[in-house]
């Protein structure tokens, strides 16, 4: 087999610094530090100088990382390894609609992670993708990494293709190689990282494979020192486009600096009621100013509301 | 893209907020242009940017995958997917499989059913007699116990546990196998044009076993309007409680239509054409709700259609056997034991010279005539609110009851030695039973209102007596509508 999860040196990262249209990485390659015991689960994630889980203690963050994914691709695999906690792994869609939340530090820096429900979608009305879309959007993390299973490509891109709608700073966990290697199925991940345009890093959440490149990928996208250029839908039909174009210059003009008003605009010629009423409140208008703090409470009021039957 | 600039510091703190007042586009103004442009783009909106999401997201994943060795190796299950979820052919095969799993059950019931019903009533129930003979019991606890309780649970028991021990295994084995949620996909299509969810055809497979576990799962669906249709349209799965009256009724009457090699043919065709028939008064309902009352867009979702398997067999029949046959039955016994007291004592206690039975009979024949059914059935159907089950049984006691048939049986209110299905249509015909009571007593068991334990189900699930309500009566009133106007059709045509 290839050295395309094994060797714990080779991320996506550095590979795309000298891909044509991949995005401009300033910083150096990963140092080889853990080759010696890839396979180790504690220190297979980097050193344990680099990694510190923090369990619960989330005091003074840095920066506010997001967990994405589909149910049961090993989100909460990845949650666990780098928190160091034991989030119950079992996932069914519709009934997770909490969050759990975890801190670590990693390169000089305090990190909050928080698990999000697992969707298929951020584009129906359930109230799990409800939890996950609203803190995509009015929470703003710093960096979301979408955890993808490697064996079901296909179906997991599509969530990945909507969060790079609303945001641009997204890392993806090609996980589950060591299934896609049984399936005989070859990945290759560099391309995928330039056709999505944002970092793409193969792992093994299990066995802890690939968490050190995780790591550098989301503080990289964190601290800035990788400027994304993520992938936006454009085989929209004609008559869409037009429409997106038309509400997406109204929205700029009403809120300068909006980081995601074509998304918006998509929502609202959706009839999403809850972005129009964010639109109606100004709470968008709140994005791009305000601390992450007052953003990350915001959302805490609208996460897991009932949901009666009429 | 103009935007990443702004996101190059983790926090944007300066910048945007610099300029504050006076924005040049108002809220409002941005909400009445994406009402204007809602209306451009069509309803097919949320279909279109989806389909764009999954073509695209097909041809990256396409771009990055490749699958080592020559060529992709035979797939069974894309295979059998194509085959089975076809345009052309999901129907037709569909209709074709449960066909042939109603006739396994039909004609593999036959003989278990007469040997069970033979040494139930024709063996245990005399010897019950004589014991009660030898005791010294009084006649009225004889007749209630013996002849009320004892043998309207025998019949349960001889008319419904062979088919069930036939039908769940074979159901058992197909969902097993990974059948059913192709079912759904294949559904999917239909639900979403009744402007239900496709989730909605999941749960209507679970009602074909149980309606009240049907109404559970719609828990599936998250939107609570499509949810709420769900509930309301699942009684029209014919459950199990209502299968052996169908498959009773269809051999009896549409199976003797036809010459014995093709009975059990036709009789299975039959079922399956109200089971059939229950999914378009589903999808019917759905439709109206959809349009009236719960008005609103499909939400769209993905099924996963789980790999095919090789069932466990054994397992399988084992599990189905206990968990749903066994359990199922142990339901209708516990049922059919006060519903036979009840009647025995309906049938034996005189008010002003006739029987309580009697007086109901005559109160509803006309009712019953009018919608092509007689009062015996209204009555069985009042009778059995708390479960299905039990209609067989009644109907065949009040209608000896009611026909006075001597040679039959031992007296009023007795259910009797029936040892084969010339008897059972002997006893029908004698009270003037047709073609046309037979049809639409098929009908109207699938079109009544739902047992009781469902009712309490959905308002449960609903929290809410109003839909609790109207689930029940929505169904009852089609019954009714349905079977008045098939009773006018009928005897203008057949005069």
């Amino acid at each position: 087999m290839s050295s395309q999860t094994d060797g714990p040196t080779v991320t996506a990262l550095d590979q795309l610094t000298t891909a044509d249209d991949g995005f401009t990485v300033t910083v150096e390659p990963l140092p080889a530090a853990a080759a010696g015991c890839a396979a180790c689960p504690v220190h297979s994630v980097h050193n344990a100088a680099n990694l510190r889980k923090l369990g619960i203690d989330m005091t003074d963050w840095d920066f506010v990382v997001a967990l994405a994914g589909n149910p049961n691709v090993g989100k909460s695999t990845v949650f666990n390894a780098l928190t160091g906690l034991r989030q119950h792994t079992g996932n069914w869609p519709g009934k997770t609609v909490t969050r759990a939340e975890g801190g670590f530090e990693y390169g000089g820096h305090r990190y909050k992670l928080v698990d999000l429900p697992g969707t298929y979608s951020l584009l129906a009305t359930s109230l799990d993708e409800e939890v996950a879309r609203d803190f995509i959007l009015f929470g703003q993390p710093d960096v979301t990494v979408v955890v993808v299973d490697a064996t079901r490509l296909e179906r997991n891109l599509n969530l990945v293709l909507q969060v790079l709608e609303i945001t641009d700073r997204v890392v993806v966990a090609l996980n589950l190689m060591d299934e896609a290697r049984r399936h005989r199925l070859q990945i290759d991940h560099r391309r995928l990282a330039r056709d999505l345009g944002v970092p793409v890093v193969p792992t093994e959440a299990r066995r802890g494979k690939g968490l050190p490149e995780l790591l550098q990928a989301i503080s990289d996208v964190a601290t800035g020192r990788i400027v994304t250029r993520p992938h936006r839908i454009k085989n929209e039909p004609p008559a869409l486009k037009q429409a997106i174009a038309t509400l997406t210059r109204q929205i700029e003009a009403a809120f300068p600096g909006l980081p995601n008003a074509r998304w918006v605009a998509l929502r609202l010629l959706d009839g999403d009621e809850r972005i129009a009423e964010a639109v109606r409140l100004g709470e968008l208008g709140d994005l791009s100013r305000g601390s992450a703090e007052e953003r990350s409470q915001s959302v805490q009021s609208l996460s897991a509301k009932p949901e009666p039957v009429p | 893209m103009s935007q990443t600039a702004q996101l190059t510091g983790p926090l944007s703190t300066g910048g945007p907020a610099a300029r504050p007042s006076q924005p040049a586009v108002t809220p409002d103004q941005i909400l009445a242009t994406a009402r204007s442009l809602r209306w451009q783009v069509g309803s097919d909106y949320h279909q279109a940017l989806m389909e764009a999401i999954y073509t695209e997201a097909a041809r990256i994943a396409d771009r990055a995958v490749t699958r080592p060795g020559e060529k992709p190796r035979f797939d069974l299950d894309r295979t059998i997917d194509r085959l089975v979820t076809s345009r052309v052919w999901g129907f037709p095969l569909m209709i074709l499989l449960f066909t042939l799993v109603f006739w396994i059950t039909i004609s593999g019931a036959n003989i278990p059913s007469q040997l069970l019903s033979n040494l139930l009533i024709g063996v245990v129930y005399p010897w019950l007699h004589r014991l009660a003979d030898l005791i010294g019991l009084p006649w009225w606890l004889t007749g209630l116990l013996i002849d009320g309780v004892y043998l309207s649970t025998a019949w349960v028991v001889s008319v419904m546990l062979p088919p069930m021990a036939i039908f769940f295994p074979l159901f058992t084995l197909l969902e097993d196998f990974g059948y059913l949620p192709r079912v759904a996909f294949n559904l999917d299509n239909l639900f979403k044009k009744a402007g239900a969810h496709g989730k909605q055809a999941l749960s209507l497979m679970m009602g074909f076993g149980c309606n009240a576990a049907g109404v559970v799962s719609t828990r599936i669906i998250d939107s609570p309007r499509e949810r709420l249709i769900a509930i309301l349209t699942n009684n029209f799965a014919l459950c199990n409680g209502r299968w052996p009256l169908q498959i009773l009724i269809a051999t009896l009457f549409l199976g003797g239509l036809v010459a014995a090699p093709w009975a059990g043919l036709i009789a299975a065709l039959s079922v399956v054409g109200v089971a059939v028939l229950g999914v378009l008064f589903s999808f019917a309902a759905s439709w109206a709700l959809s349009r009236t009352v719960l008005r609103g867009q499909p939400s769209t979702f993905s099924l996963e259609l789980p790999p095919y398997r090789p069932p466990r067999v054994l397992q399988t029949i084992y599990t189905s056997l206990i968990d749903r046959t066994i359990i199922i039955l142990g339901r209708a016994v516990m049922f059919a034991v006060p519903a036979g007291a009840v009647i025995w004592l309906t049938a034996n206690v005189h008010v002003g010279g006739a029987s309580i039975a009697e007086h109901l009979v005559r109160l509803l024949d006309p009712i019953g005539l009018l919608i092509g059914l007689n009062s015996v059935i209204l009555v069985a159907y009042i009778v059995a609110i708390p479960a299905n089950e039990i209609v067989i049984p009644t109907i065949l006691m009040l209608t000896v009851l009611v026909t006075g048939m001597s040679d039959v049986g031992a007296g009023a209110g007795v259910l009797f030695e029936l040892e084969n299905t010339e008897d059972l249509m002997r006893v029908f015909q004698a009270s003037g039973w047709t073609l046309l009571t037979a049809v639409n007593l098929m009908l109207f068991s699938l079109l009544h209102n739902p047992c009781s334990t469902t009712i309490y189900t959905i308002y449960k699930e609903t929290g809410s007596r109003k839909w609790a309500a109207v689930g029940a009566l929505l169904p009852l009133a089609i019954g009714f509508v349905v079977t008045f106007l098939v009773a006018q059709v009928w005897r203008l045509v057949a005069g």
